[in-house]
């Protein structure tokens, strides 16, 4: 597997990245705040109403090096795209079998398979490593009911039935996601899920981890050569990234879920990294924004042993390994995509 | 058009990939995908020296040229010589804008020493073929120049060799046209590929996943 690379967040609102040979310089009215050299970063994340120069652009997307603007809140403004890396042959393949609603649910399933495996073991894990703090009769029954759901998501080959499936998943692995909040339980509570906006400080970490995931995974997705707007299980809808929301589906719990759940319990973040807004939408303050980045970048260089590949790599490859066996998948090499499942 | 469209030729480099791996060469020509490493920088930069176009030289009785494009209908390929001795020989064919007869020679350069397999002859062979379609006349030998040994060795042009490139070739062809890239037996050369990270090697001899899920799930 490839080497997992830095990625540049700047979180400076005020800030011009431009190219300077190899390098990206940080720019603040026309004062060099840094210079970084880019053959060791994987992407720039850029936070705010930043700019960056069109030779910066077209060296990134000319190397790999993915670019994206989100607002300070994480919200998606921009990605920069280059010239399609890769044959058309593999993006044909895949609008065709996207096309295709048989053989959409084939690939489909198998992110859900993922997605609701994962949680089962999260579950389970939570049963034997706090057992005292948890209702585990509960937990044991909600697992079982899992089990069972991956059974009839393993014969389903029907899009609506899958999402059905999918959906009673959600509901008993959410049920009990406000117990694996072990500390700061007065200020951290989970009742449902809360988007736009996130009107709680476990959703608006929820979104903010799962903003960077879909990030990342875009890009992974775009790296060997897949169309990351075209996706199976996520239908076509202007301007979103459905297939990097299917592929993301496997990771949400396992990478994003826990990776909240420890900065709670951990205490790394507390009450006062919030404030709530007029509307009654919770953000983060700058000061939290930057804590939650720099665990994130911490959490993705742990090293883990890929569950089919059997490699050992970064957590951070993850999103990468699995849009390379999809692609893999769609050229022919593999008999179905192999989910993510891991224990 | 068709079958003889110009867009449907291969590039003549890469019957080396081919012979090194079918997959290897699958990847780069069919999927288009190029990871860079050492090796292949290495390559270019000694390319660089001899990709001068244009620039011919005279000594004597030989007349060079750099970088010359080559291509066969016949095979459907196409390429670049490195360098093309012409040598003065009453045998040969007349060019335009020189003086007497000439006889071509091929001369490829190589970064390393001279291979085990075929690779590097096949190479040669195929871009013999290519002058002699163009300039209609008998190309007999050419020389492979090896940058470790600093050295070039005469090859002799056979026709064992040409019936092997067009077999290779046709396969080639075979393949492109069918957009696939074959799965390959793997081995200790795998560790020298540019392309393990994007091939995954391991895949060709993994469970199915439809195993693998089922395994997984009765856990
Ligand atoms: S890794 Fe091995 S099988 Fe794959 S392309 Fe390279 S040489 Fe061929």
């Amino acid at each position: 597997m490839k080497k997992l690379l830095n990625t540049l967040y700047v979180t400076q609102p005020d800030v011009y990245l431009a190219l300077d040979g190899g390098n990206v310089v940080l720019l603040k009215d026309e004062e060099r705040l840094g210079r970084l050299p880019l053959h060791n970063l994987e992407s720039i994340i850029s936070f705010g109403y930043t700019g960056a120069s069109p030779a910066l652009m077209g060296y990134c997307a000319d190397h790999n090096i993915s670019i994206v603007f989100l607002t300070m809140n994480g919200r998606f403004l921009a990605r920069v795209v280059g010239e399609s890396r890769g044959n058309v042959v593999l993006r044909k393949k895949q609008y065709r079998l996207s096309d295709n609603e048989n053989s959409s649910a084939k690939v489909a399933r198998n992110f859900i398979m993922g997605k609701v495996y994962n949680q089962k073991w999260m579950i389970e894990r939570m049963t034997r490593e706090h057992p005292l703090r948890i209702d585990v009769e509960q937990f044991k029954k909600i697992s079982q009911h899992l089990s069972a759901l991956m059974v009839d998501i393993h014969a389903c080959e029907d899009l609506e039935r899958l999402r059905g499936l999918e959906g009673q998943a959600a509901i008993s692995y959410n049920r009990l996601f406000n117990q694996m909040i072990l500390q700061q339980k007065e200020d951290f509570y989970f009742h449902h899920r809360s988007r736009r906006p996130p009107m709680d400080n476990v959703n608006t970490m929820l979104s903010f981890a799962y903003t960077l995931l879909a990030n990342d995974t875009a890009a992974a997705l775009e790296t060997v050569g897949l169309d990351a707007y075209v996706g199976f299980l996520h239908r076509d809808r202007p301007g979103r990234a459905s297939l990097a929301l299917d592929v993301m589906e496997e990771l949400r719990g396992i990478f994003a879920d826990r990776f909240v759940l420890s900065l709670i319990n951990r205490r790394v973040i507390g009450p006062l990294d919030f404030y709530k807004k007029e509307n009654g939408a919770v953000l983060m303050t700058d000061e939290a924004r930057k804590k939650f980045l720099e665990a994130w970048q911490n959490r993705k260089q742990e090293k883990i042993t890929h569950p089919f590949l059997g490699e050992r790599m970064s957590w951070g490859l993850a999103p990468h390994a699995q849009a390379l066996l999809l692609a893999r998948y769609l050229r022919g090499d593999l008999d179905q995509y192999p989910p993510f499942l891991w224990k | 058009m068709g079958a003889n469209n110009e867009e449907n030729y291969l590039m003549l480099s890469g019957i080396q990939h081919y012979q090194f791996c079918k997959r290897q060469w699958a990847l780069i020509h069919i999927e288009q995908q190029w990871a860079e490493n050492v090796k292949t920088l290495e390559g270019q930069f000694l390319h660089q020296k001899a990709d001068q176009p244009f620039i011919k030289e005279k000594r004597g009785n030989k007349l060079i040229v750099r970088a010359m494009p080559i291509q066969s209908n016949e095979l459907r390929i196409s390429g670049v010589c490195d360098v093309v001795e012409f040598i003065k020989d009453d045998q040969g064919v007349e060019l335009h804008g020189h003086e007497g007869r000439y006889v071509a020679h091929p001369v490829e350069y190589k970064r390393g020493k001279p291979k085990t397999n075929d690779a590097d002859l096949l190479q040669l062979t195929a871009q013999a073929m290519c002058l002699e379609e163009m300039l209609l006349c008998d190309v007999t030998h050419g020389f492979m120049y090896y940058h470790e040994i600093k050295r070039r060795l005469e090859v002799a042009i056979t026709d064992s060799y040409r019936n092997k490139v067009q077999s290779i070739v046709s396969e080639m062809h075979d393949y492109y046209a069918r957009n696939h890239t074959p799965k390959v037996k793997i081995g200790s050369f795998c560790r020298n590929c540019s392309l393990q990270h994007i091939c995954l090697p391991k895949l060709m001899n993994k469970e199915s996943v439809e195993s693998f899920i089922g395994r997984k799930i009765r856990e």
